[in-house]
């Protein structure tokens, strides 16, 4: 890495450290976004939406199987709306 | 009985965050671009109001980004768990738009987000300007993907079923991108999202006229955004024409639930006003309307371009109508039947490797293939979307938008000639048209999606076959889940945006 690359990274990390620093609604922003980040993906996805297919299925062609299987045979159990 | 409560829950849990959702993007997308106006008339005047008038505009436009930002990644989380099916069946065709929406977004946000509100002091006034410009474009560009997405689901083309994965395979990326349905639907969308942005200004700047505070600002701001505001109704107004004439050719059920229409007909009229007729049963001889007031000839040339088209009613999409050559309803769910045995015949011939029955299973499934979907409905009158939400919806939408033109076209006028002063009516009356925005997205994307049922993939996959195999109380958990965290957020945007407004434009 060069000495002017250098230069340039510290200015880019100055001028968004600076921002955050003077910034006065957007600190009451962050912390919503923080707080919300943390609710969606470390509460929400991990505890609540685990990925069904993923959890359900070691690879691509079983689960192919299982859908096609739901396509073909489960049509008669399910309602359709 | 389960199934049919899960997929009710799911569907619910979904409408619910799509439209809270909603609440947050039209207001980005008008938004975004008003302010890019109000800097380059500053850039080009050197007139420091303006600078000032922008950054008020700038700091609401930061909170209703930063409420809203991620609230679309919940409908990406269904999709893995309640929408297992169709997130496979359509991994492919959505792989590539949602990849582009979600690197673009991520580039502009963590680059000309940041210039455009730290670097007022750091960059020339141009760069600053070049941001706020591409920062509009950028957010309007990210709905493009969404919108491509929803597009096909809408009206699915350039793709093919893969029998052998269960997949919509991507045939032709243009095909996709130039669906018609897909581009009539971002501009009508993006319009609406510029009404928005623009009665949200007109409106908070009424409110200072009425409070006398910041009147010079407040008036410079509702010159821009009444004449944003005018244009952009013009061009919802052509796009929504453009929206509804593909329904028309690609979504005949939506198009006569939007219009209750029973029993089609040539020169068939639009109604502008109207109440349903609620005995009204699909097939039966009662009338449509209890009362209606109708524009003649508007629906087929809207419609079709042409004054006298036949334009199919709700009995001749379901019951079949020979003249007009409009295929009943239970042929198709026949052929559809045809459609899956096949399939189940080429799945099993594959697995004892009988490859002659494949083929010949994969040749009946292939001349069968677009009725696919109906082979699931157990009822012909199943393809009819519910008729009351949809035709109320759309009809609230539109008186809604005409309003707003109106408004939009007064308040230009009184400000051009200075006398807008004193008219507290007007004033009141764009400070409360500013929900009634909000209700007309809304009530747009009900007639969109609820229009549409029962399908997700329309022809192709109904509702019921796309949900996973997950335990009702878990969706019911989330669905309260999200409620609750949406209002939250809801509230929270509402109460630090009023202390801002309070603040007043002064404060920035």
């Amino acid at each position: 890495m060069t000495m002017n690359m250098v230069i340039k990274l510290e200015k880019i990390f100055q001028f968004y450290l600076e921002g955050f620093k003077n910034m006065r609604v957007g600190k009451t922003l962050w912390g919503i976004i923080g707080i919300k980040l943390f609710l969606f993906f470390f509460v929400m996805k991990i505890l609540f939406f685990p990925n069904f297919l993923k959890e359900n299925f070691n690879n691509d062609t079983q689960r192919a199987n299982h859908i096609l299987n739901e396509l073909t045979t489960a049509n008669l159990t399910k309602e359709s709306k | 009985m389960e199934d049919a409560l899960l997929i009710d829950w799911s569907r619910a849990q979904f409408a619910l965050t799509a439209l809270y959702h909603w609440l947050f993007v039209p207001l980005t997308l008008g938004l975004a671009f008003i302010i890019a106006i109000m800097e380059t008339i500053y850039v080009k005047t050197g007139n420091v109001v303006w600078k000032e008038i922008t950054k008020f505009w700038m700091t609401l436009f930061a909170i209703n980004f930063a409420i809203g930002l991620a609230t679309g990644i919940i409908m990406e989380f269904e999709f893995g768990t309640n929408w297992s099916n169709y997130s496979w069946i359509v991994g492919d065709i959505f792989g590539a738009p949602l990849a582009i929406e979600g690197l673009m977004a991520f580039f502009m946000e963590s680059t000309f987000f940041a210039v455009m509100f730290f670097g007022w002091e750091k960059v020339s006034k141009k760069m600053h300007l070049l941001s706020t410009w591409l920062v509009a474009i950028g957010s309007n560009l990210s709905a493009l993907w969404i919108l491509v997405a929803n597009g096909w689901m809408q009206h699915p083309v350039g793709m093919e079923f893969n029998v052998d994965t269960a997949r919509f395979e991507m045939a032709n990326f243009w095909d996709v991108l130039f669906n018609p349905n897909a581009y009539s639907k971002f501009l009508h969308t993006i319009g609406s999202g510029y009404v928005m942005g623009s009665l949200f200004v007109v409106g908070i700047s009424a409110w200072y006229l009425l409070k006398g505070r910041d009147v010079v600002k407040a008036k410079k701001s509702i010159v821009v955004g009444a004449t944003f505001g005018l244009i952009t109704s013009v061009f919802l107004i052509v796009s929504g024409d453009e929206s509804a004439h593909e329904v028309a050719l690609n979504q005949p059920t939506k198009l006569a639930a939007m219009e209750g229409l029973y029993d089609g007909h040539g020169r068939v009229g639009i109604v502008a006003v109207g109440q349903l007729n609620s005995d009204k049963e699909i097939g039966d001889k009662s009338e449509e309307f209890a009362w209606s007031l109708e524009v003649p000839y508007a629906l087929s040339f809207l419609g079709f371009h042409d004054m006298n088209a036949f334009v199919p009613g709700i009995n001749d999409l379901v019951y079949g109508n020979e003249a007009e050559s409009i295929e009943s309803a239970k042929s198709k769910i026949e052929k559809g039947k045809v459609a899956i045995e096949a399939l189940k015949t080429y799945k099993e011939a594959k697995k004892s490797g009988d490859e002659a029955k494949a083929q010949t299973a994969l040749e009946t499934f292939r001349t069968h293939e677009n009725y696919f979907g109906y082979g699931y409905l157990k009822d012909e009158k199943e393809i009819i979307p519910p008729v009351a939400l949809t035709f109320y919806s759309f009809h609230i939408m539109v008186g809604l938008g005409s309003w707003f033109f109106l408004l939009f076209f007064v308040i230009l006028y009184l400000s051009m000639v200075n006398k807008l002063d004193g008219k507290k009516m007007l004033l009141r009356l764009a400070v409360f048209s500013i929900p009634l925005g909000y209700i007309a997205g809304e009530t747009g994307w009900i007639v969109a999606e609820v229009g549409r049922q029962p399908w997700v993939i329309q022809d192709m996959l109904p509702v019921g076959m796309a949900t996973s195999n997950v335990s009702v109380t878990a969706v019911q958990t989330t669905f309260w889940l999200f409620a609750i965290i949406f209002t939250v957020l809801m509230i929270a945007e509402i109460k630090i945006m009023l202390t801002q407004i309070k603040n007043g434009m002064e404060a920035h």
